[in-house]
């Protein structure tokens, strides 16, 4: 079972992002929570979700230790880096996360997602790079067939962009260079 | 069917709609607003009315005449709305109308707060209005419950002809968790005491059953004392042979529920039971418990102990029953075990 | 011989005090509705307070609300039951005081009901309170020197805050000579009429009288209703077939 956080402003699409993941991953049989932050923890325009994969069904939707956070903009990985744990990753939206050090036990993965969708002329793709970098990072489900997910799940909403798969792929390049 | 990602009231209002549920009076309230939301568009697609009431006050009063003209009728609401349809509710119960009621819970008295707690308990399990009533209270764990539930609670309205309560809580309410729905059933509303007309038969009169039934008092305590006895429902962990029991509805039994595997890991006899109504408390629930049980831990989401108090009744302090209280922040399941070990060290 | 021709609706005597206006429109209202042939498939909510008492001497279908929500509870019925004539028979303090904003929001939304509102100007069934509609001065048991329009306000003109707004039929009437009694028949037919042919919201308000709390001797509440209570609740059809008539 992977314990996920994803964090960034509102408007980051981290939400969506989360979503996703979570969509994706019960398509391809995973047991999935989603749980929106909420209430008080919803701080200065700060938004957040956390998800729990497996295969297993899952006890609580909440947790401590995060195996891999999302972390759209600085204040995401200052908020939740401590919380990551021992060994766990840090995909870090290098466009945006700029400032302080990383803890040494953990692994991160720097990707500069915000430019990476600016260069692929799709702004708001930035959650998807995060999103291929998180699965090149934890091998939660195969890229190909996670992208043809992402596909689906726009396909089926009537918008779907050809430019969201490319951005997905292009975190997953970043990941497996990372 | 296949299973979809839903967010719990989302999937608890789809699942409404298909138990034939066809009237929903209601007013926004975070963390239960997506009910109406989601109510406002499905229950005109599937032929049933949705109203965005001015009130909770009105909402309830609108379910009420809905209920009495015999359809399946809902409303929602959380902390200060649920406040407010207590005065309708009691009618409904006095006028034997079947009807269900869902409270998302949200921290707090008074404004509170918008995040998750279980804080109504006493309201929703005594009777938050007045008078001499009951009503079948069902606490889903899962998006999948509150599906699942939502469906028992109409069904046992009708048999009962008594309102019924989903209590939920802002975080199985706002969370998304794969799920499956039931097929759509129809509801047949011309049960003979719905109102509709006399049509050349005697009129009929929804009000307090009281003016009309003889010896009152020894039936509405039979009808109660039926439900109560036939009714409980809960699920046991691994309570045969716990040296400490946990007892927690909701979310709370979620994180219980880890906590019984991070203790079955360490070599602690740990055990969990899950009550699924509160009203009726499932008492019977306490006979599977290992009878050399050195201690109930009651574990609640809020400032002030209250289902210990049920605790304590069903289990006839044969053991110590203790309290942990989440109040406004989640518990870690590891204190929770940190806690039992506590417990049985003191013991020692 | 002659045949006495009491509404089939009217099952029992009723049980108002002597002289109450209750009666009146009570036989009122029961002539209409067998005479638009709805007797049958009326379904009439009522609240707390004397109209209560009809519940078991009127023999249409009945819901009894909680006080003051009788047009929540009827829109309920309405919606599910279009076919049904649904309407509500409420005192003035049950429909303007404490359930003024569901009799407002019922209009507002111009729900297909028709409000059968009787303004007497006070609390009858719980001892001759103050009302929203008892008039400046009027000594009431909770108003003992009399209303004191500074503290407590103006009498409630439900029609003033209704006739604006895009409903079907507003009228009001009055129980206070045969004349009147005859118009009144008139209004709640419209009113009925209007319902049932899907005009919209329709209210009647009925200016009656209530000598057990008001102290009077019944010629005297006649004159009181004449002479003073309709020079400021005005009778009249308001709004007909949805447009104002600026009566």
């Amino acid at each position: 079972m992977l314990s996920i956080t994803c964090a960034g402003f509102g408007g980051q699409g981290v939400l969506t992002a989360g979503l996703l993941l979570a969509h994706v991953s019960m398509e391809s049989g995973k047991e999935i929570t989603w749980v929106p932050s909420y209430g008080s923890e919803m701080r200065g325009g700060t938004a957040s979700c956390r998800l729990r994969i497996g295969d297993e069904p899952i006890l609580n939707p909440f947790f401590s230790a995060i195996d891999a956070l999302i972390g759209m903009n600085q204040d995401s990985v200052d908020t939740f880096q401590g919380a990551i744990a021992p060994g766990g990753v840090l995909i870090a939206n290098s466009s945006m996360v700029r400032g302080g050090a990383f803890r040494d036990d953990i692994r991160v993965v720097e990707v500069p997602a915000t430019e990476i969708a600016g260069e692929l002329k799709n702004p708001r793709g930035a959650n998807l790079v995060m999103l291929g970098a998180v699965i090149g990072a934890t091998g939660l489900v195969d890229a190909e067939e996670f992208a043809d997910g992402i596909d689906a799940y726009f396909n089926k909403k009537g918008r779907n962009n050809p430019l969201n798969r490319e951005c997905f792929m292009r975190g997953v390049q970043a990941a497996a260079n990372a | 069917m296949s299973r979809q990602l839903m967010k719990g009231n989302d999937a608890l209002s789809e699942a409404a709609v298909r138990a034939g549920c066809r009237f929903f009076g209601g007013y926004p309230i975070t963390p239960q607003s997506e009910i109406p939301e989601y109510l406002s568009w499905r229950m005109p697609e599937a032929g049933g009315t949705f109203i965005q009431a001015e009130s909770e006050l009105s909402g309830v009063n609108m379910v009420y005449g809905a209920a009495a003209a015999g359809f399946r009728a809902m409303t929602s609401s959380s902390g200060p709305g649920f406040s407010l349809l207590q005065e309708g509710i009691s009618y409904i119960a006095s006028a034997e109308l079947p009807a269900v009621f869902v409270d998302v819970q949200r921290y707090g008295s008074g404004l509170g707060d918008i995040f998750q707690a279980q804080g109504d308990y006493w309201q929703a399990t005594r009777g938050g209005g007045h008078g001499d009533y009951r009503m079948l209270v069902y606490a889903p764990a899962s998006v999948q419950e509150s599906v699942d539930l939502v469906s028992v609670a109409f069904d046992k309205a009708d048999q009962y002809r008594n309102p019924t309560l989903i209590l939920s809580d802002a975080s199985i309410a706002q969370m998304m968790e794969p799920v499956t729905l039931p097929e759509m059933r129809e509801h047949d509303p011309n049960a003979d005491w719905a109102v509709r007309g006399k049509h050349g038969k005697p009129f009929k009169r929804v009000t307090s059953t009281m003016y009309y039934i003889e010896d009152f008092d020894a039936y509405i305590k039979g009808k109660y004392d039926e439900m109560a006895e036939a009714e409980q429902r809960w699920e046991s962990v691994r309570v045969d042979d716990a040296d400490v029991v946990l007892v927690a509805y909701g979310i709370s039994s979620r994180i219980c529920r880890e906590a019984v595997e991070i203790a079955r890991g360490r070599g602690v006899r740990l055990g969990l039971l899950r009550p699924i109504t509160l009203w009726p408390f499932p008492a019977k629930a306490f006979a599977e418990v290992n009878p050399l049980v050195k201690a109930y831990l009651s574990v609640e989401l809020s400032a002030l102990p209250k289902m210990v108090e049920d605790v304590r009744l069903a289990c006839e302090m044969k053991a110590p029953v203790e309290t942990f209280l989440g109040g406004a922040h989640i518990p870690e399941s590891s204190a929770i075990v940190e806690r039992a070990v506590a417990i049985l060290n003191a013991q020692r | 011989m002659s045949e006495k021709l009491t509404p089939k609706l009217l099952v029992e005597p009723n049980k108002f005090c002597p002289g109450c206006g209750h009666g009146i429109i009570n036989r009122v209202l029961a002539e209409v509705l067998e005479e638009s042939g709805l007797a049958d498939q009326a379904v009439g909510a009522l609240a707390v307070g004397c109209a209560c008492l009809m519940m078991d001497t009127f023999g249409t279908d009945w819901v009894q609300a909680p006080h003051g929500r009788a047009a929540a509870v009827a829109v309920g019925v309405k919606r599910m039951r279009p076919e049904c004539c649904v309407f509500t028979y409420q005192g003035d303090g049950d429909s303007m005081s404490i359930g003024f904003s569901e009799t407002l929001y019922a209009a507002i939304r111009n729900e297909n009901i028709t409000a059968i509102l009787v303004n007497n100007g006070i609390f009858g069934m719980t001892g001759g309170q103050m009302a929203p509609t008892s008039l400046p001065g009027q000594k009431t048991t909770t108003s003992p020197k009399g209303r004191d329009a500074a503290t407590t306000g103006q009498p409630l003109n439900m029609i003033d805050q209704m006739k604006h707004l895009p409903i079907g039929y507003l009228a009001r009437g009055s129980v206070a000579s045969a004349k009147d009694i005859n118009n009144l028949k008139k209004y709640i037919k419209t009113a009925i009429e209007t319902q049932m042919n899907g005009g919209g919201y329709s209210m009647v308000e009925v200016l009656s009288f209530c000598p057990t709390n008001w102290k009077m001797n019944m010629e005297k509440s006649v004159a009181h209703v004449q002479d003073t209570v309709k020079a400021i609740f005005p009778v009249g059809e308001f709004v007909k077939n949805g447009e104002r008539t600026d009566a």
